[in-house]
């Protein structure tokens, strides 16, 4: 078997590409997938801590680019799973360390190893983003809900097609309930109304992202958590699975049930 | 959700305006036309129509249309009507 090549990006920063990438990393693994993560982020190499890997580096990307190491001795076991690794990002370097035909062929060479590989991209449209999605056989744009991140979203899905690549599809995260029942945050049918891609799951607002992230447990451990759940969805649709999507309301109050009657 | 609705439970709704502010910006920037070049381009339109055919300049309605990711430039351009009489 072959292993599926996926890039995680986004356009604008701090959107949730590096979560997301180790959470569809642990929930496939935990289905008993076989996944070697990539963090493409040179010079802010952040994977490895959310994943709770950082001790464990030895050798990074650019690393098994240049030939210093073996591509093996550059996979890092995750703690949890045996058949879950992460090749981390060089900290001391720059994207121009690497070329889109480097990215390639690492990827061909990884096609043996795993069910799947996941690329965490950098932000922004430059070289660090077209050498994260040069070997991506399918490419998820995160967004949140807010006019930067749509904004950025809708650039970077341009690029994507302009790339000649199958459309991205999107995940929204952050997405908090209570502000879109409130009129003050943009739902999930207008974010894809403007941006007219497929939907691949939308991940709520929830503080157990940041406790998981804390202690270097990614969220899709933790069987009670929402966004833990929604992660879990996401990767059972990324196997073909038919999931439906998480329920996201919350306990409506008198005033706008009355709007919904008077609407 | 009702506007006296939105009043009275404090509501700003400021959703609404994030969306049509995006679908604005969104337009613009995937076709790379800001609001000066479409004015230039209907200026140019409106000159080079009026030298085949009389047309009502003011009522001229140029416009960026999108079906999904695809985008559109629709001209809506009425004729001037004539008064028969008058010409004759
Ligand atoms: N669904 C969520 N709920 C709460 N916080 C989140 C969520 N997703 C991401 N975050 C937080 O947002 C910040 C940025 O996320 P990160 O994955 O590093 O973004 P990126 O890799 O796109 O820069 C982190 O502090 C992360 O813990
Ligand atoms: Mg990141």
């Amino acid at each position: 078997m072959t292993a599926k090549i996926i890039t995680v990006t986004s356009g604008k920063g701090g959107v949730g590409k590096t979560t997301a990438t180790a959470n569809l990393a642990v929930a496939l693994a935990q289905m008993g997938q076989r996944v070697v993560c990539l963090d493409a982020d040179i010079g802010l190499r952040n994977l490895d801590v959310v994943m709770g890997l950082e001790n464990r580096i030895v050798y990074d990307i650019v690393d098994v680019i240049e030939g210093r190491c073996r591509l093996k001795q550059a996979m890092i076991r995750d703690k949890r799973f045996d058949d879950l690794h992460l090749i981390p990002a060089a900290q001391t370097r720059d994207k121009n360390a690497i070329s889109p035909s480097d990215m390639i062929k690492l990827g061909e060479d990884l096609r043996d190893e795993a069910d799947w590989v996941i690329i965490d991209s950098p932000a922004g449209i430059e070289r660090g983003f077209r050498n994260a999605i040069a070997p991506a056989d399918e490419i998820i744009v995160i967004t949140n809900p807010d006019v930067s991140a749509v904004r950025d979203a809708d650039r970077i899905i341009g690029l994507i097609e302009a790339e000649q690549k199958e459309p991205a599809k999107l995940i929204i995260n952050r997405l908090n309930p209570e502000m879109v029942q409130r009129g003050d945050m943009l739902d999930a049918e207008d974010v894809l109304e403007l941006l007219a891609i497929k939907l691949l799951g939308i991940v709520p607002e929830d503080e157990n992202v940041i406790v998981s992230t804390n202690v270097g447990k990614p969220v899709a451990l933790d069987e009670k958590s929402r966004a833990g759940q929604a992660f879990r969805n996401i990767s059972r649709r990324l196997m073909g699975d038919e999931v439906p999507l998480l329920n996201l309301d919350f306990k409506e109050d008198f005033l706008h049930k009355l709007s919904r009657v008077f609407k | 959700m009702a506007d006296w609705l939105k009043r009275i439970s404090g509501q700003t709704g400021s959703a609404d305006e994030a969306k049509e502010r995006l679908k604005l910006v969104l337009i613009h920037d995937r076709t790379d036309i800001n609001p000066d070049t479409m004015e230039e381009l209907k200026d140019d339109l409106l000159k080079t129509i009026s030298q085949h055919i009389a047309i009502e300049p003011e009522l001229v309605k140029i416009t960026m249309m999108h079906e999904g990711r695809e985008q559109r430039l629709v001209a809506d351009i009425p004729l001037k009507h004539y008064d028969r009489k008058k010409i004759n």
